[in-house]
């Protein structure tokens, strides 16, 4: 995939970085482009911002472009980036925190399916208190239209018991849903200081169009 | 020696054979894992990619049991291990953290439980040497790759489990077993799992890579401590090899299935049956079948 060449002269939002550093829980100014995240990165060889692009354009209170990039959602969350950075720059959980802003500010996620699998995923452990994989895996497929992938691998995993045909369960899954419940409500509060007529993270349904953007390449 | 132990979501389906083998394995060892009662899902990575809160939250009701029951807390799977030793670490560390968790969760949480990874609990803890007094098989030389992955070893200040860049744990129990771990460089390159269903492809380059660096290695076969990366690495190959032409034919166990070989436990204990790159085939060459 071309990188973007990175554009020094996008809007500046200085407020953007210390919010950033907020939620994220790092310094994300100590960051000198030394370039190690991206080069101990798994994945950068399909994100369309290096990682430290990405911690450039934070630190350049670039907002817009940032909560805009595919990177934030192909980030595997294997904390190489974080382990090596010799500024002490928790790279990866500063990815985690564009991912929640993004859905703070309204952002429709560059990687449409991707969001969708998180989605599900939490969908599923609020209705049972655990995941189902099976359950899961077909509604993922419904949602993605992607019916026929991976059967070759589906079919034997049923056949050596590897899928649990029904979800299960536990008892205290009135405390689980009561949790879910709680912390959206914090989220939704701490919204309100997000950019006026936005939504809050998950209240709204995904668009045909998030179904359909980034397809399974 | 008793631990809380936290089996995982994975654990009662693509990882049945990781719950059995571990089970198994502690019964003959004498170590005694009582299940958290009513436990329920780490949130993995859906929760922290989301909300920083949530990630912390889901873990902490299990672990608010696991205080209960008095007891620090064993995680088999990497991920669950990784999300739940996050959460101990985040509401000891910040009061702040502390008290929001508290508030979501509606109950008092403090901490008290420590969570441990299985290799770390059962090599580290428990110790060679009551595992090499129990041993009725050697693995006979066996060239094995051991593969962390990210989640057991990154990030290691607050994993605090072994070296992140070069760890030892498996390596030594592979060596107490009569193996011969390989020196190889992907230890603890990452398989990709979180992006497993979405971007398949990522996946199978990523397999790809790992396993062309267990083949170089000479590797006979590979051991892993979590669920992702035992299906990304077994039962991916199939579909990295279609993607990449090239070829490995590498088994893929959980570590508690070659101890458990080496402890005289039949393969149907150790749930050897469910594998796709088929696990027998080097067991039997070298007479461990
Ligand atoms: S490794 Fe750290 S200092 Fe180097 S570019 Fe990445 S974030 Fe910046
Ligand atoms: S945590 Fe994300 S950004 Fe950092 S190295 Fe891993 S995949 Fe790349």
């Amino acid at each position: 995939m071309t990188k973007a060449v990175l554009d020094l002269a996008v809007g500046m939002e200085p407020g953007f970085l210390r919010e950033v550093e907020e939620e994220a829980g790092t310094r994300v100014s100590l960051c000198y482009q030394c370039g190690k995240c991206a080069a101990s990165c798994p994945v950068s060889f399909v994100m369309d911002l290096e990682p430290y692009q990405v911690i450039r354009l934070v630190q350049l209170g670039a907002r817009d472009e940032v909560l805009r990039c595919r990177t934030i959602w192909l980030c595997a969350s294997c904390t190489a980036c974080t382990e090596r950075c010799p500024r002490e720059v928790d790279v990866a959980a500063t990815m985690d925190a564009l991912r929640a802003l993004a859905g703070r500010y309204g952002y429709r996620p560059a990687e449409g399916p991707i969001a969708v699998f998180h989605e599900l995923f939490l969908d599923n452990v609020r209705a049972t208190g655990r995941l189902h994989e099976l359950g899961l895996m077909a509604r993922y497929k419904l949602r993605s239209g992607d019916l026929f992938s991976d059967l070759d691998v589906g079919l034997p995993m049923m056949r050596h018991g590897k899928l649990a045909p029904l979800p299960h369960r536990i008892r205290g899954i009135d405390q689980v849903r009561a949790l879910f419940a709680r912390v959206r409500a914090v989220e939704v509060a701490r919204a309100g200081g997000a950019t006026p007529g936005q939504e809050a993270p998950g209240d709204r349904a995904p668009s045909a169009a998030d179904r359909k953007g980034g397809e399974v390449r | 020696m008793k631990y809380a132990y936290f089996p995982g979501c994975s654990l009662s389906g693509t990882a049945r054979e990781y719950d059995r083998s571990t089970r198994t394995v502690a019964r003959v060892l004498g170590l005694e894992l009582e299940d958290i009662p009513d436990w329920s899902c780490c949130g993995a990575t859906s929760a922290h990619a989301t909300s920083k809160l949530l990630s912390l939250a889901l873990p902490a009701r299990s672990l608010a049991r696991a205080d209960q029951m008095g007891l620090d807390v064993v995680a088999p799977c990497a991920a669950c291990f990784n999300r739940l030793r996050t959460t101990v670490h985040a509401v000891r560390s910040d009061r702040r953290v502390r008290q929001q968790v508290q508030e979501v969760l509606g109950e008092d949480y403090g901490a008290r439980s420590q969570v441990y990874a299985l290799p770390d609990v059962i090599v580290n803890r428990y110790g060679l040497e009551g595992i090499t007094a129990r041993l009725k098989k050697t693995l006979g030389g066996m060239k094995v790759a051991c593969y962390y992955g990210c989640l057991l070893v990154r990030p290691s200040a607050v994993m605090e489990f072994d070296d992140p860049e070069d760890p030892q744990t498996l390596d030594r129990l592979v060596r107490a077993l009569g193996g011969e771990p390989v020196v190889w460089p992907a230890k603890t390159e990452c398989c990709g799992a979180s992006l497993s269903i979405t971007r398949t492809r990522v996946v199978w380059q990523l397999a790809a890579q790992i396993l062309t660096a267990a083949q170089k290695a000479g590797a006979e076969a590979i051991v892993v401590a979590c669920p992702f990366c035992q299906s990304n690495l077994d039962m991916r190959q199939v579909q990295a090899q279609k993607w990449s032409g090239r070829r490995w034919n590498i088994p893929v166990y959980y570590f508690t299935q070659l101890l458990g070989v080496a402890l005289g436990l039949p393969p149907s204990e150790l749930g050897l049956d469910s594998h796709f790159v088929d696990p027998l085939g080097v067991l039997r060459q070298k007479a461990l079948v």
